[in-house]
């Protein structure tokens, strides 16, 4: 599954924001959109495997899932798209226009701060 | 606690790569397709029946993505095409930076078109811009008609629909339904174009050849 060649490169942009900061990371947000979802039991196991021995390891990853939009022709309604049955919820036409689908983002770390300590 | 904004892309690095294939391309005055399916759907065999017969007219190179062995260019050089084979060791999927290696050992300047068949997998791949101009799913008969419902990403995200193997709906094989692969394809993509052949008897071919030579020299 993609979900560890999206760990790993997950990792090295934590770790490039890591090495800015000089502080320890504890927990990270992302999010994907339904067309490039990832499967969040893979992507967090993956994660967790990538991130031993690095100050990635103990991390914790929340994932945001983004709904697919689309903006409805007829009546101009954006909307979230329902895959498995896409139409406008308001007119019901399905001639929409699809928006682009939300990329796989990083979207927050959280760092330990100064009052954190161990224990 | 300290929380800091990032808002970075995760697949940035291999999107730098897709960038540099996309330049690289357009400098040339190239087109590239991307072609994704489940294992076993017949791209090879598309491949290698389409460059034979558009022969000359529409100059292909193909760039091969497997796990292993270089079985699928070997078939595609044997119809004179130049084919780079990647091999992925694993990985469920090309990456940019492995497809701008390849384009590197290919003629580009000589060639009008580079189709990339990637590693057979029909969610992974999708999730990984190579720098092409457009993808190209293909769905064998075989594999059933509600793949469009179970795997929507790269139903949605495609130029083109191939729907091989039509040779086995003679004589009822198997069960598949056209007509509701095509409407459940266009729910999401109002505009993908969908040919159904057969890379064994040629059925069907000429259409999608013409929209290929299309995408090189528009009518
Ligand atoms: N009946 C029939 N068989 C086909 C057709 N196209 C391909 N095949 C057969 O399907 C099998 C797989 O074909 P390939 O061309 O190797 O498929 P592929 O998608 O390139 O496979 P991978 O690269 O391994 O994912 C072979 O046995 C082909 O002979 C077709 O149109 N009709
Ligand atoms: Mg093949
Ligand atoms: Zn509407």
């Amino acid at each position: 599954m993609h979900e560890a060649a999206v760990a790993q490169s997950l990792i090295e942009v934590i770790l490039q924001e890591v090495e800015q900061r000089h502080a320890k990371p504890v927990g990270a947000t992302i999010s994907c959109g339904e067309l490039n979802k990832v499967n969040d039991e893979s992507l967090s196991f993956a994660f967790e495997a990538v991130a031993r021995d690095t100050p990635c390891e103990g991390m914790t990853l929340r994932i945001e899932h983004k709904p697919l939009q689309a903006r409805c022709k007829p009546c101009g309604r954006v909307f979230a798209v329902d895959v498995s049955n896409p139409q406008c919820p308001d007119c019901r036409s399905e001639d929409f226009e699809l928006l682009p689908d939300a990329p796989l983002v990083l979207d927050e770390i959280e760092f330990e701060g100064p009052d954190d300590g161990e224990g | 606690m300290e929380k800091a904004d990032v808002g970075r892309k995760i697949l940035s690095a291999n999107e730098t790569y897709a960038l540099k294939n996309k330049q690289l391309l357009a400098r040339h005055g190239k087109r590239c397709f991307n072609m994704i399916s489940s294992p076993g759907s017949g791209k090879t065999s598309l491949l290698v029946r389409t460059i034979t017969d558009i022969g000359g007219s529409l100059r292909i190179g193909v760039i091969e993505g497997d796990l292993q062995t270089d079985l699928d260019a070997e078939r595609i050089r044997a119809t004179h095409a130049p084919a780079i084979q990647i091999n992925t060791d694993g990985a469920c999927h090309l990456s940019a930076s492995q497809v701008n290696r390849a384009l590197d050992q290919l003629p580009v300047e000589s060639l009008d078109m580079v189709i990339i068949e990637n590693v057979g997998n029909l969610v992974c791949p999708s999730a990984f811009e190579l720098g092409e101009d457009g993808k190209i799913v293909v769905l064998s008969v075989a594999e059933g008609d509600d793949k469009p419902v179970k795997y929507p990403g790269i139903f949605a995200k495609s130029k083109v629909l191939l729907v091989n193997k039509i040779d086995l709906l003679k004589g009822a094989l198997v069960d598949f339904d056209l007509d509701r692969v095509r409407t459940d394809a266009r729910r999401l993509n109002h505009s993908i174009e969908i040919f159904p052949v057969s890379a064994k008897t040629g059925e069907g071919m000429q259409a999608w050849y013409d929209w290929l030579k299309n995408q090189v020299h528009p009518q």
